[in-house]
């Protein structure tokens, strides 16, 4: 067993954990933060994305023990207040998403995008989620969702680029 | 899924992981840079080594550096850093646009340039690109540093020059101010391993091709160059890229899997150098 100590979501966490355990297990299994979805196991899918030390990363990508020290961000300490993040908002006002499942990693993705490109093109956006999946195929109106989410932060913007999707 | 059992070591320096390998029995530890080879394999249980010596926490193997007429790049510097870093981009931008299209955003974040040669996937993209650009791979093993060419670096499917107790430290690459480049890559979906890539360098003199260096994505079981096409473009007009281009895969045994035969392979590594060659042509 291996000591860890983790911040996440604000919260910080001391753990014996095994070298083995994935931090995305860490997270459910160990601290009960199910908002976090396992989906393909494979590093494909990018379901399990969450915010460690200010990137985006594949939790099922990384050990536990490689996050001693660090912090993470999962999609249910996006809000802040009660409040939901812009993101958040958009994918709902947007209907960007179906069954809900790619949500958490897509919209974690989405915030490592605008992080770093707070007025991302439609083609960035598609570029950015390339490791996101939605099996409901509901890509349009999750470019849509995240576009309208930059929007919200750089209002000057001309809203040409969401006619064009 | 969930990766067997293993112990799990933290050097702080490169003498104390090269320490650790040196202690541990062959064939039983496997390093973890980045972990975004490993994992997958540890998780498919396709690698159960017992120990795994993470040196992701060694500041002294990170970042880029001017030598001279080399770049020298840190083993674990990151594929998202690789990208940005203004000395890549300005003596060795293939690099940079290879590794830019490399998995996804959250995988560049982690994976790492070392961690990617070492693991020697002919289907990697970085692999090829190291060979056609010349470039040099350092280890550290007990007996101290050896530098390795990427011709003899890459042995064989997923193995490398490496050593069971060598570190690969760093990667030097000669500077290549002036050549136009270009890789292309052809996968079936947007992140998918390519099915076929093609690393192209072209320095022009005087309005023909100089010389070339072209480097090639799973078209065996190494990265290979390709020779013929190099020879043929020495010193040849701008309008015999497509005659060139058409023995790319001379020499070449690619493997069948479900994406592509070998001859359809063989197409494709033909059709992507000639539109390699002239994308870095310009």
């Amino acid at each position: 067993m291996t000591r860890i100590s983790v911040k996440v979501d604000g919260t910080a966490y001391e753990d014996e954990v095994e070298p083995r355990l994935l931090l995305i297990h860490y997270l459910r299994d160990r601290l009960g933060l199910t908002g976090t979805p396992i989906g393909c196991d494979t590093s494909n899918c990018g379901a399990c994305t969450v915010d460690l030390d200010g990137e985006s990363v594949k939790s099922c990508s990384v050990l536990a023990v490689q996050a001693d020290g660090s912090e993470v961000t999962t999609v249910q300490g996006l809000a802040t207040n009660g409040s939901r993040h812009p993101l958040q908002k958009a994918f709902h006002e947007q209907h960007g998403l179906q069954c809900g499942y790619c949500t958490p990693g897509m919209i974690m993705a989405a915030r490592d995008l605008l992080a770093e490109n707070p007025d991302p093109t439609p083609d960035e956006v598609r570029h950015a989620l390339e490791g996101n999946l939605c099996r409901c195929t509901g890509y349009q109106n999750i470019v849509r969702a995240v576009l309208a989410a930059a929007r919200q932060d750089t209002p000057a913007r001309v809203p040409a680029q969401e006619a064009a999707l | 899924m969930i990766p067997a059992a293993f112990d799990y070591a933290r050097p702080a320096t490169v003498a104390e992981a090269v320490g650790t390998l040196d202690g541990a029995a062959e064939d039983e530890a496997k390093v973890l840079a980045g972990g975004q080879s490993l994992l997958p394999l540890l998780r498919l249980r396709l690698a159960f080594p017992s120990l795994v010596v993470d040196v992701g926490r060694i500041p002294e193997l990170r970042g880029v550096r001017e030598d001279g007429d080399s770049l020298v790049i840190g083993a674990l510097t990151t594929h998202h850093d690789v990208i940005r870093d203004p000395l890549v981009r300005r003596h060795a931008g293939l690099l940079a646009a290879a590794t830019a299209t490399v998995a996804d955003p959250a995988v560049r974040h982690r994976g790492t340039l070392g961690g990617s040669l070492a693991h020697a996937d002919p289907a990697g993209d970085l692999p090829a690109v190291a060979l056609a650009l010349d470039a040099e791979l350092v280890a550290e093993g007990p007996g101290g540093r050896r530098t390795v060419p990427a011709r003899e670096f890459f042995v064989d499917y997923l193995q490398s020059a490496l050593r069971p107790d060598e570190l690969l430290v760093e990667v030097r690459i000669p500077k290549k101010d002036g050549w136009g480049f270009h890789y292309e890559k052809f996968s079936r979906t947007a992140q998918a391993w390519a099915v076929v890539g093609v690393a192209a360098l072209v320095r022009r003199e005087d309005g023909h091709i100089a010389e070339s260096r072209i480097g090639l994505t799973n078209m065996g079981s190494t990265p290979l160059r390709a020779s013929a096409t190099e020879a043929a473009l020495a010193g040849a007009p701008v309008d015999a890229v497509a005659r060139a281009a058409e023995s790319a895969a001379d020499g070449t045994q690619p493997s069948a899997d479900p994406s592509a035969s070998p001859e359809y392979r063989a197409h494709l590594a033909r059709v992507l150098t000639r539109r390699a060659v002239l994308a870095a042509l310009g």
